[in-house]
């Protein structure tokens, strides 16, 4: 490799970090703004034009909080935690694609191609985030754990539970979209789209496992068990202040992005529009225009999930267990098995 | 009440069909009312804030603010010292001195020298105004009551006198009819 393209990648993931914490700040904003608008409210407006400057505010905020350690904390785990949290959700992004990779990638100057993704051309992608995803409970049960307190460890349990529950219909809901484009590969997946149909046509059971269990993986309402704020008192961070509370926020908002990214490139087409966008498309206008579609379609779902958070209530602990164990994972298992034959039948 | 008791009604909750077990229709009319008031908010203004310093909100015609006192149609303090009021006040917040009246004012043989209320103190009942036999004390609709000091809520008559010379013609009497083409409330800054 290159020392051109060291440079180069090292420049990708610094966009890529950039870009997605600034999303993740102004995402806050964008909730906030969401919550009171369901509520009749008009939600913060006070800082700059239309409360534009508030991510700044609370980012000045979180820093110059004091930071308080606990005495009675497990402290390197304690501190290890929302390190853990944030960074989990930091490196999934290694292998989404934000556009065009491979042969429609735009060339840099010296021919070479410049890829809209941070590793380009890894064959087990969706592998790589959902091994990522699930390293992300560890922040959690840590939380929970390092803090010694009665809450925080349940907040803890619950999670480890709800997450480990919720991998299964997650992993599963994709394997009918694996078996019909033959690959792990989340460019290949898109490609395969664009050349057939939206996922969402071909697996529309699917699509639901993987949204519902992308909501639990996430811990958004209405899975937040192990937040909780009415009965766990924030659950897992509730020892937590000044910035490393503002680490789990981080690293909660970046899970929402990477899987608002997945369901858009395993269901909606990634950059695919119809008749507009395909394959056969090079160059820079393309590129972006592709990315933008992309990122069009991953603000559209944010949305939509954050819409979902502040219409519907909590589960009890019970209903969630069951909901995944009774429900999500025998459909999970049909859906599999249905399309595992369909393809079997039809393509052979 | 007994368990066995006839009477009592019981209710079980309603079985559901297998499609209603799934919930996905009341998920979507839940979706559908908050994006209606999503949208109300966003494109028709439907929002319920009042935004505070920029806007007033204006209070139910009952609501219990800062006190006033009332003043005749001669412009003398309506209150007798009758003492009803501070006798009424469940948190004895009301303080008369009551002197003689002059002898130009020959309805009455009191009226009172000092009238000190503890705006900290009061609870805002409204059982002074209840109590009166003149209507002298009443409870406006005045409501962003503050005070950089303790004694700066101390109001003393004055200053009660002119809290009416500053809602008299925004809210009526209590318990006479309201002036014809005023509103019933309005809103009037104590600061201003």
């Amino acid at each position: 490799m290159t020392f051109w393209a060291i440079c180069l990648i090292v420049l990708k993931i610094g966009v890529v970090v950039g870009v997605s914490q600034g999303a993740v700040a102004y995402l806050i904003l964008v909730e906030r703004k969401v919550a009171a608008y369901a509520q009749d409210r008009i939600g913060p407006n006070r800082a700059g034009p239309f409360g534009l400057l508030q991510p700044l505010a609370d980012g000045a905020k979180m820093i110059l909080k004091e930071d308080v350690i606990p005495s009675y904390v497990d402290k390197p785990l304690y501190i290890l935690a929302p390190a853990i949290a944030i960074i989990a959700a930091m490196i999934g992004f290694a292998v989404v694609p934000f556009g065009p990779v491979g042969a429609t990638a735009p060339d840099f100057l010296d021919g070479s191609r410049i890829d809209f993704q941070i590793a380009p051309g890894i064959d087990i992608g969706i592998l790589y985030v959902f091994a990522i995803g699930s390293l992300g409970v560890y922040g959690v049960v840590l939380a929970g754990w390092a803090s010694n307190n009665k809450y925080s460890f349940l907040g803890g349990i619950r999670s480890s539970a709800q997450l480990i529950s919720y991998e299964i219909p997650l992993g599963m809901s994709i394997l009918g979209m694996v078996l019909l484009t033959g690959s792990l590969d989340l460019n290949s997946i898109i490609n395969w789209q664009d050349s057939h149909v939206w996922g969402i046509v071909v697996q529309p059971i699917g699509f639901l496992l993987f949204l519902i269990s992308g909501f639990a993986e996430t811990n958004r309402l209405p899975f937040d068990l192990p937040e909780s704020e009415q009965e766990l008192v924030g659950g897992f961070h509730t020892e937590y202040s000044a910035m490393k509370f503002g680490m789990f926020f981080l690293g909660e908002y970046l899970h929402v992005i990477t899987v608002s990214y997945l369901i858009v490139i395993l269901f909606f087409g990634g950059w695919d529009i119809p008749f507009l966008l395909d394959q056969t498309q090079t160059g820079w206008f393309w590129a972006f225009m592709k990315a933008s579609v992309m990122l069009g379609k991953v603000g559209m779902l944010v949305f939509f999930i954050m819409w979902v958070r502040w219409t519907l209530p909590r589960f009890r602990y019970d209903t969630l267990m069951e909901l995944a164990w009774k429900s999500l994972i025998p459909l999970a298992i049909v859906n599999f098995i249905a399309t595992a034959a369909i393809v079997q039948l039809v393509y052979s | 009440m007994r368990l066995d008791d006839p009477n009592l009604k019981r209710v079980s909750p309603p079985k559901l069909s297998w499609v209603e077990n799934l919930y996905l229709k009341q998920i979507v009319q839940g979706l559908i009312v908050t994006g209606k008031h999503m949208a109300g908010v966003a494109f028709f203004g439907t929002e319920i804030t009042v935004q505070y310093p920029e806007m007033q909100h204006i209070p139910s015609a009952n609501y219990r603010g800062v006190h006033r006192l009332n003043k005749d149609d001669q412009g003398r303090v309506r209150c007798v010292a009758c003492m009803l009021c501070a006798t009424a006040c469940p948190a004895h917040c009301i303080d008369i001195v009551a002197g003689t009246a002059p002898d130009s004012w020959p309805d009455r043989e009191k009226y009172p020298e000092s009238f000190v209320i503890d705006e900290l103190r009061c609870i805002y009942c409204g059982m002074c105004e209840e109590a009166c036999p003149v209507e002298a004390i009443e409870l406006t609709g005045l409501y962003d009551l503050t005070g950089l000091s303790r004694e700066q809520m101390i109001f003393d008559k004055t200053k009660l006198l002119s809290v009416f010379d500053l809602t008299k013609d925004a809210e009526p009497m209590r318990y006479n009819k309201p002036p014809v083409g005023t509103p019933s409330t309005e809103v009037v800054s104590l600061h201003s």
